[in-house]
């Protein structure tokens, strides 16, 4: 099967939108671990980084996944590539 | 009934699976309404006088014989069915199935316990295991999904082409696996006994029974919906007490909102106990205690002979004094208690040495609660190097949990249910909706449970307090114990040894809710044991059978021979897997985590590879698994202690950068990608064929002409 332009266009939108939210990812669990210490300052009682970690990085992990899943959905009409049902 | 949870053979449309869905929801609901429901009606008979072990056997009998119900429900001998449940399991049941398959005994009991136990440390669990989803959803997932097989080694064997990676795959997902099944098999023989009384061994075998029923007759499809009905239960039995215990203390019942505030008055009784004369007192004595045992442990020898003599001397002195009966019977004891020679005295008196020091630290050895990492970055040289390994540690600990739950076939294996590409992507967000209810209520529990323990505890005379501590420290006092160290009949931090097991399951007695929460509890811990157990057993047998069998050796078997194989495989494992819980095999908890490190080093490069670069090639793949999993397992056995035993390791124990050996795949996962993109490069590339097949994984769909290929 050859691919056509749409497809490759298709495929480096994914590429793309995966890196972005792995990067968010990676700020979010690594980023704000590696400088735990200086981000303690209070949040609604928790030191910053505390809640983070058990809270704050939970949802943010959960909101990643939800947006790639909409995103791709719709990038699967758009491009004509979605499963028929 | 049979028909309940689908038919055999059933087309997938678009239709019918939504009328699936809702009879789904209806099920589930009356479901749910009738565990509610049966619980209600325990309260009243407890309050009527029904006994604790009635309690107990009825909560062991309802739920292990539901189980059991479901699977006889969905038996089958249909290969889609027994391995793929048809691939028509809705994105939200297959989250909550895999959220049930996902948390295991270690989430469910340990995890609140070690959060108590470690403070801001224990929180690498909590992001590890909940931050790999995102892996999962970006990197695997839905490819896997598309490709649409039944298991992981397949992915490996079609798309590497020959036995040798599909091989390794195989001797990788039954390794990581087993160790796995083992802990938690372990786990439901620990909860069984708590639960009714029965030997340990015994309750290994109760709860056998209740996983072989269901996985047995029904294979992935009776999993799925037994799996299901375990996350329904566990996730009730986790949130009552903790919502209780919220607004006892602060009468907010959303305990996730309002910790916050709890942990800022722990923080500021924790500056208290610190310097608290009673505790420094208490120190004192343990300070003592282990700067004897280090004189000791100079001479052991002399020394006890010396224990020896004064023993017997006891003895003979109460004999000649016609001392009391139980005088007497004491002092013999603690002669027949002394090490039998030299050797086992120096292990005797160095553990319990350590175990004092351990105990001349503030607040009874446990860091305090918010402070992010040990050490201090602007101390002297020594706290600055403690800072840094441990906050090292923390992160590369992360890596390796993240990974390696991207990495673990149970989970990957759930995605392949689903009915379509769009689904496996939906599906993955609701597991981890549903895994995120329960870690994010565990940091809560735990600081709510320390609260209580300073607040409430600490302080009180040792004659007044509560009955639940009692009663724990004769179910096992390794668990709970509390020793008045400085007699003063009053209790300091340093005298209560608690272990992080029994926090989950101690939290109903300490909120003070009646026995029936307890029971309930109890219930939710054996669900998240069996639901997990279930998973894996199936991953094994599937490698083993699929795999191994249909695939390598007899491409001709037929299916209904394929799923008989996997029952017969599955009741061997099964029995095997309980052979060596029974023997209590000491730490693990070390082993459930180097299940991760294996499964992060073994299967993550070459998978992502596989899907992203159209390049890597068979030979590559073998290469990088074998290599990433060779460094762990060598990094593991050269630097943790019981392995080291095990495998007669007697050269000094030598850190790479400071990582402890629970994080190993910190070094597999880079060596496995660099050696796979290194040796694909240096040979020819894949076959057209293989190059096809990655496009069709890549695209949800090519319009038919790919999708030739594989079916």
């Amino acid at each position: 099967m050859q691919l056509t332009e749409g497809h490759r266009t298709y495929w480096r939108k994914n590429l793309r939108i995966t890196a972005i939210l792995l990067a968010i990812w990676f700020v979010v669990t690594y980023v704000v671990g590696y400088m735990a210490r200086d981000l303690s300052f209070t949040f609604f009682g928790w030191p910053f980084s505390f809640w983070m970690g058990a809270q704050g990085s939970l949802i943010i992990y959960v909101l990643i996944i939800g947006f790639y899943a909409r995103y791709m959905n719709k990038l699967d009409q758009e491009f004509g590539v979605a499963e028929e049902e | 009934m049979a028909g309940m949870f689908g038919n055999a053979g059933g087309t997938n449309t678009a239709a019918s699976n939504a009328a699936f869905k809702q009879q789904l929801n209806k099920v589930y609901t009356w479901y749910t309404g009738g565990f509610v429901a049966f619980v209600i009606v325990l309260a009243i008979l407890e309050q009527v006088g029904l006994s604790r072990e009635w309690i107990g056997f009825i909560f062991l009998l309802a739920t292990i014989g539901l189980y059991a119900g479901i699977g006889i429900m969905s038996r089958t001998t249909d290969a889609a069915e027994y391995y793929v449940a048809g691939r028509r399991v809705p994105a939200v049941y297959n989250g909550m199935a895999t959220g049930a398959d996902w948390m295991s005994a270690a989430s469910f009991i340990g995890m609140a316990g070690t959060l108590y136990l470690t403070g801001y440390s224990g929180l690498a669990f909590i992001m590890g295991w909940t931050g790999g989803y995102c892996l999962v959803a970006l990197f695997l997932a839905p490819y896997l999904r598309k490709f649409g097989q039944f298991t992981i080694p397949d992915f490996l064997g079609e798309r590497y082409g020959g036995n040798v990676p599909r091989f390794i795959g195989i001797f990788a997902a039954i390794l990581c696996s087993f160790t796995y099944v083992v802990a938690q098999i372990y786990g439901v023989g620990i909860i069984t006994t708590r639960l009714t009384g029965v030997a340990f061994e015994i309750g290994i075998f109760l709860g056998l029974a209740g996983i072989l029923v269901c996985s047995f007759l029904g294979g992935m499809r009776a999993v799925t919906w037994t799996q299901v009905a375990q996350y329904i239960i566990l996730i009730i039995a986790y949130m009552i007490p903790v919502v209780w215990l919220s607004v006892k203390q602060t009468s907010v019942p959303v305990p996730q909102a309002i910790y916050g505030f709890q942990l800022q008055k722990v923080t500021a009784k924790e500056a208290e106990l610190i310097k608290d004369p009673k505790e420094l007192e208490v120190r004192k004595v343990y300070a003592e205690r282990a700067a004897a045992l280090g004189e000791k442990l100079k001479d052991p020898k002399a020394a006890l002979a010396a224990d020896k003599e004064a023993a017997a001397k006891k003895v003979a002195d109460l004999k000649a004094a016609n001392a009391m009966a139980s005088e007497l019977a004491a002092a013999e004891k603690a002669l027949a208690a002394l090490p039998a020679d030299e050797a086992a005295a120096k292990t005797a008196w160095t553990r319990a040495k350590a175990a004092a020091e351990a105990k001349d630290k503030p607040l009874g050895g446990m860091p305090r609660h918010a402070a992010q990492y040990a050490g201090d970055p602007n101390g002297d040289a020594k706290a600055q190097q403690a800072y840094d390994y441990s906050r090292r540690n923390f992160l590369a600990l992360i890596f390796c949990l993240m990974v390696g739950t991207a990495a673990l076939p149970h989970i990957l294996m759930r995605y392949y249910t689903t009915p379509s590409v769009k689904q496996a992507r939906e599906s993955v967000t609701w597991s981890l909706f549903f895994i995120f209810l329960l870690y994010f209520t565990a940091p809560a529990l735990a600081v709510l449970v320390k609260y209580e323990v300073f607040n409430v505890l600490v302080g009180t005379p040792i004659d007044k307090l509560p009955a639940w501590i009692a009663s724990w420290s004769r179910v096992d006092p390794g668990l709970l114990s509390v020793v008045d160290i400085n007699k003063d009949n009053i209790l300091q931090l340093g005298e209560l040894s608690i272990g992080g097991d029994i926090i989950v399951l101690a939290t109903p007695e300490i909120g003070g809710l009646p026995y029936v929460v307890s029971g309930m509890v109890a219930a939710g811990g054996l669900a998240a044991a069996l639901s997990t157990a279930d998973g894996l057993l199936l991953t094994i047998a599937n490698a083993l059978s699929h795999d191994l069998y249909y695939k390598m050796i007899d491409p001709n078997a037929s299916t209904a021979r394929r799923v008989t194989l996997s029952k017969i495989l599955l009741l061997v494992v099964a029995l095997a897997a309980a052979s060596v819980a029974a023997q209590k095999p000491a730490d693990i908890l070390f082993l459930v985590s180097a299940a991760f490190s294996f499964a992060a080093a073994s299967f993550f490069p070459a998978l992502v590879l596989g899907i992203f670069w159209k390049r890597a090639t068979g030979i590559a793949a073998s290469l990088g698994m074998a290599a990433g999993l060779g460094i762990t397992f060598y990094y593991m056995v050269t630097t943790q202690p019981w392995l080291r035993g095990v495998f007669g390791v007697t050269s000094p124990v030598e850190l790479w950068f400071g990582i402890q050996p629970i994080s190993a795949g910190v070094f597999g996962v880079p060596l496995g990608f660099a050696v796979i993109i290194l040796v694909s490069l240096v040979t020819p590339a894949p076959n057209a064929k293989i190059q096809e097949l990655v496009e069709h994984v890549r695209y949800p769909s090519l319009k038919g002409t790919a999708k030739s290929m594989i079916h």
